[in-house]
């Protein structure tokens, strides 16, 4: 068995004295894996993946992804880790309307300080895969929901993150966009990409998935599936 | 207001802590400086006069002759015409004091030792410090009420209550104790006693004199006081009024310093009340600004505009109005040693703030308030409801996207050109912190220059007494009124007979002397001058301590002459025009050949060689020796072994230690407090511009961080952004300010009769105006320093989730 990429245990979250957004939660996640994690709102699914982030500290428990205790790292730590090790992608694509998209692919790897050259040709390559090298120029406000939520993946990766996280990445997208994404999500997770994503859309979970699991009030629910 | 209306306040104002607590500091600072500033120009606006009629002053005193006139018939004087209020007959005597105990004053620049004879003064034999005219003002202890009590005037004398003296020219040589000290704001006197002591002071050979002051319904002129002199002349027998003192002549003194300070008050007034005003507009406009969506859902919700616009007004008036009731109380007590130097330097006592400032400046600063929170939340309330709903949540795009595009391509860190580039989608914001920014260097700069350049000019006047030993002859005065060298010579000697070659030797062979001129003075006329002259005769190499020249240069040898500015504006004189003395019936021809800074004695003041007035043939007084000592020499023992040596010759050396102006003291201390209050107020415009940016684009810095920004980057990010602006701003404000140091200057020098050397007005030198060039960044920086720490500390998850 190979050492997990993703390791959960015994992770709870509180926010002051409401219910837990996640309760003694465990979970491993290998290499090479897509999981989707699904649940009803308020079941802590997006709780969850900001703790693997490293957005958001756990309560209780210890959060392990490749190799990095997450849940102890510094502010300046965190924002190491996820610069050379997570690229997220948002529902609402998160990106900064002032620049345009070849500046807002670059900007993980200015954060890290890649040479000029190198980073702009990893984000050449990157709109080029995506399809999108024609808006390079443009800015996110003139692109379709499924163009701009591409210009958030391509920039998820240009610094090669060992996990792609998802909050929701086809929640603000119409149907044709929305099954761009799955596909292109697919795709990724078969070039060897270990991608975890939070999702109402069991389309989604069931295309991209090698398993799902469902949160349901912070828990686990009994029931998981592997593809 | 309604309850829910209330309420909406209430909460505005609690959830907000951080704007709360900017508006109320804004406002303290703003009234603060702002009180300081209008009550300082109130007070500097005719003190002299406000200090007079207080005070009742008296328009013209007069002496008379006790043995020429009763004081019955100087109490009919009260009823001469034009006379509104009188005071006396007081019995008046001129007696020569001897120190017997003076409390050391560390201060001072000589220590007075006991058996000291000091010149005579001026004695009053006065019951109480009120009355009709002349009212004392008590600055220290208390009236003088038994025998043996005795009040000085302020500022004349350098002692203290508690200092005692004998007079052993009065019957029984009676020893007297300072109990008080007074100011009187027509220099009535030198000092009081009771009548009951004075009459004690009073020998049977000891003239007496009988003073009477009086007040008149026409007094604004020397016409006027003319006038009014030769009718209390014309109701006394002839001969008896022995002189008289206007009241005009204190005045024009008190006016001519007082109007040295204005244009220097005007500056930093006019900066701090437009900085206030800037600020004010900068921190409220901005909070309401920011809360145009929360103002869209107020009115979704069903308030009218009217309402909405009532709350945020209130909103915004509620922690000003606390600012400036704190403000109110600290800028009373910041006018207190502020208006206490000023008083010293004008001596008119120290005036008070005028009450009308405590109530005009915070009304007017809670109006401004009022208006700058009413335009945007009208703004708000005009826009259609899902507009300002939208305006609110959607952050303006569009704006200096070409900025940052170009910026982007810099060879600098990344967070450093995404801050470079925030300026440019705010450009009225930024605009506004620009000229805050600015203004406050401007003040620091002004604020830097002026004191460096009142300590030059201060240097400068102390070169009238040049070198860092003094070497004085010991003079006193015999019971014939002569004055001799040395005490107790049993016959008169003529003082002043010019230098005393065994004083020369032993100060040429002194070990550590360096160098050393004399001076002695000479009393003349010039023609278009009704008053004496002081002619200044310079014995040996005097360039070292030449005084700072204006134009032209010092005079080189026999026949020239340097004089003050008031000199040349007097008589209408010119640099390079001829100049004649007289003095009993000899003239010397002179030619002017400098301008210098001077200004003792109104301007009236001549220096040149000693050799150049042996023409007139007058009795020079005594000799003042100025020496330089060799660098290193311990100044103590140099004194003390050269005192060995001209004790026997009835000379003294005393280390000089310059004089410091109250007035520059007080000037000093008023520019340090106001520099003070206006940087403060620029750096909290500042932060507050940071904080509500910041506030602004809460989501997109989530983002950042999202994306691996980690805290440094973020605080870089932060403090760029009003960095470079900070920058320019300081390299605009830098000028500027130097531009009003170069005016204001020279205002100041022509309201006090003179010119200002170039040396005192050219202070920004390098090492100066380096750290000055960066003052508008280090204000920048230093305003955003908290709220890039707070944009570095805010969650993450928690910045993503607000939009």
């Amino acid at each position: 068995m190979t050492t997990p990429l993703i390791d959960l245990q015994g992770v709870s979250k509180r926010y002051g004295d409401g219910p837990a957004a996640l309760d003694d939660l465990t979970l491993t996640v290998q290499p090479g894996e897509a999981v989707a994690v699904l649940g009803p709102s308020g079941s802590g699914k997006s709780t969850l993946l900001n703790l693997i982030a490293g957005l958001d500290r756990p309560t209780e428990g210890a959060v392990t992804v490749d190799g990095v205790r997450v849940d102890r790292l510094s502010e300046a730590g965190s924002a190491l880790y996820r610069r050379e090790r997570i690229g997220i992608v948002f529902q609402f694509f998160n990106l900064l309307d002032d620049l345009s998209v070849l500046d807002n692919v670059l900007l993980p790897a200015q954060l890290a300080g890649v040479p000029r050259n190198r980073a702009r040709a990893r984000a050449a390559e990157l709109l080029s895969y995506l399809g999108i090298d024609r808006h390079a120029r443009a800015y996110p406000g003139r692109l379709s929901g499924g163009e701009r939520q591409r210009v958030a993946v391509a920039r998820a990766l240009m610094n090669r993150p060992s996990l792609l996280l998802a909050d929701e990445p086809t929640g603000a997208l119409d149907t044709a966009s929305g099954a761009e994404v799955r596909e292109l999500l697919s795709e990724l997770n078969k070039d060897g990409q270990t991608v975890v994503l939070v999702t109402h859309d069991l389309a989604l979970a069931r295309s991209c998935a090698t398993r799902t699991i469902e949160l349901i009030d912070g828990r686990m629910a009994d029931r998981m599936a592997d593809r | 207001m309604s309850g829910g209306l209330g309420r909406v306040v209430r909460i505005g104002v609690g959830r907000r802590r951080v704007q709360t607590v900017v508006v109320t500091l804004t406002a303290l600072l703003a009234v603060t400086a702002s009180v300081l500033a209008v009550g300082l120009l109130v007070a500097s606006s005719a003190p002299f006069r406000r200090a007079f009629d207080a005070q009742r002053g008296a328009h013209l005193i007069a002496e008379f002759d006790a043995a020429s006139v009763s004081t019955a018939t100087l109490a009919q004087t009260a009823k001469a015409v034009g006379v509104t209020a009188s005071a006396g007959p007081f019995a008046t005597v001129s007696l020569r004091p001897r120190t017997v105990s003076v409390k050391p004053d560390p201060g001072a620049p000589f220590q007075l030792e006991p058996g000291l004879d000091l010149p005579p003064m001026t004695i009053v034999g006065r019951a109480d410090a009120g009355g009709d005219v002349d009212q004392l003002v008590l600055t220290a202890g208390r009236w003088a009420t038994a025998p043996g009590e005795m009040v000085l005037a302020a500022g004349g004398v350098p002692f203290s209550v508690g200092d005692t003296f004998s007079f052993p020219g009065a019957p029984g040589n009676p020893t007297v104790t300072v109990v008080g000290i007074a100011r009187s704001i027509g220099s009535s006197a030198l000092a009081w006693v009771t009548p009951a002591q004075l009459t004690a002071l009073t020998g049977p050979d000891t003239p007496l004199t009988y003073q009477m002051m009086y007040r008149f319904a026409r007094a604004d002129t020397d016409a006027d006081i003319t006038a009014d002199r030769a009718t209390i002349a014309a109701a006394v027998p002839a001969k008896a009024l022995l002189g008289t003192s206007s009241y005009l002549t204190v005045k024009h003194e008190a006016e001519r310093t007082a109007g040295t300070f204005a244009p220097f008050v005007v500056a930093f007034g006019v900066l701090g009340l437009v900085m206030s005003v800037l600020i004010i507009g900068i921190v409220v406009g901005g909070a309401v600004s920011s809360s145009t969506r929360r103002i869209g859902i107020l009115k979704a919700l069903g308030y009218t505009p009217a309402q909405v616009t009532r709350a945020y007004v209130a909103q915004a008036l509620v922690p000003s109005a606390i600012g400036a009731a704190i403000g109110v109380v600290l800028g009373n007590l910041a006018a207190v040693p502020v208006l206490a130097e000023e008083g010293d330097a004008f001596t008119t006592g120290v005036p008070r703030l005028a009450p009308w400032v405590s109530v005009v400046v915070p009304l007017a600063t809670l109006l401004v308030v009022a208006v700058t929170a009413a335009v945007p939340a009208l703004r708000a309330g005009r826009l259609r409801t899902v507009d300002a709903i939208a305006v609110g949540r959607t952050p303006a795009v569009g704006r200096g996207r070409r900025a940052r595009r170009i910026l982007g391509r810099l060879p600098v860190a990344r967070p450093v050109s995404l801050g470079l580039g925030n300026p440019f989608t705010r450009p009225t914001r930024s605009a506004m912190i620009a000229a805050a920014v600015a203004l406050g260097a401007l003040g620091v700069t002004f604020g830097t220059g002026l004191a460096a350049s009142l300590s030059a000019i201060q240097a400068g006047l102390n070169l009238r007494n040049a070198g860092d030993v003094i070497v004085r002859q010991v003079l006193s005065v015999g019971p014939d009124g002569q004055v001799r060298v040395g005490p107790g010579q049993p016959k008169p000697v003529r003082a002043g007979t010019g230098p005393d070659p065994a004083v020369e030797s032993a100060i040429a062979k002194q070990s550590g002397t360096r160098r050393y001129f004399t001076t002695t003075e000479v009393q003349v006329t010039v023609s278009g001058l009704s008053d004496e002259t002081q002619a200044i005769g310079f014995d040996g190499d005097s360039s070292w301590g030449s005084y700072q020249v204006l134009n032209g240069r010092w005079f080189s040898g026999t026949g020239e002459a340097v004089v003050p500015t008031a000199f040349l504006a007097a008589t209408g004189l010119r640099v390079g025009d001829p100049l004649t003395l007289t003095n009993d019936g000899h003239t010397v021809q002179l030619r002017i050949v400098g301008e210098v800074l001077d200004l003792s004695n109104d301007g009236r003041r001549v220096m040149t060689t000693a050799a150049s007035l042996s023409g007139l043939a007058a009795t020079p007084g005594p000799v003042d020796y100025h020496i330089q000592v060799q660098p290193g020499t311990t100044m103590a023992s140099y004194v003390d072994s050269l005192n060995a040596t001209l004790r026997p010759l009835n000379a003294e050396a005393e280390v000089n230690v310059g004089e410091i102006s109250s007035i520059v003291v007080a000037m000093d201390t008023l520019t340090g407090t106001l520099t003070l209050l206006l940087v403060a107020v620029a750096g909290l415009g500042v932060l507050n511009t940071v904080v509500l940016d910041t506030r602004e684009r809460v989501h997109d810095l989530g983002v950042f961080k999202a994306l691996g920004m980690s805290p440094r980057q973020t605080v870089a990010m932060v403090l760029t952004s009003v960095g470079v602006t900070g920058l320019v701003a300081g390299l605009i404000g830098v000028p500027a300010g130097i531009a009003v140091h170069d005016w204001i200057l020279p205002a100041m020098g022509r309201a006090a009769g003179t010119g200002v050397p170039a040396v005192d007005l050219d202070v920004y030198h390098l090492p100066v105006l380096v750290p000055l060039l960066f003052g508008g960044l280090v204000i920048a920086i230093a305003g955003a320093l908290l709220p890039a720490g707070w944009a570095a500390g805010t969650r993450t998850a928690r910045a993503l989730r607000t939009e």
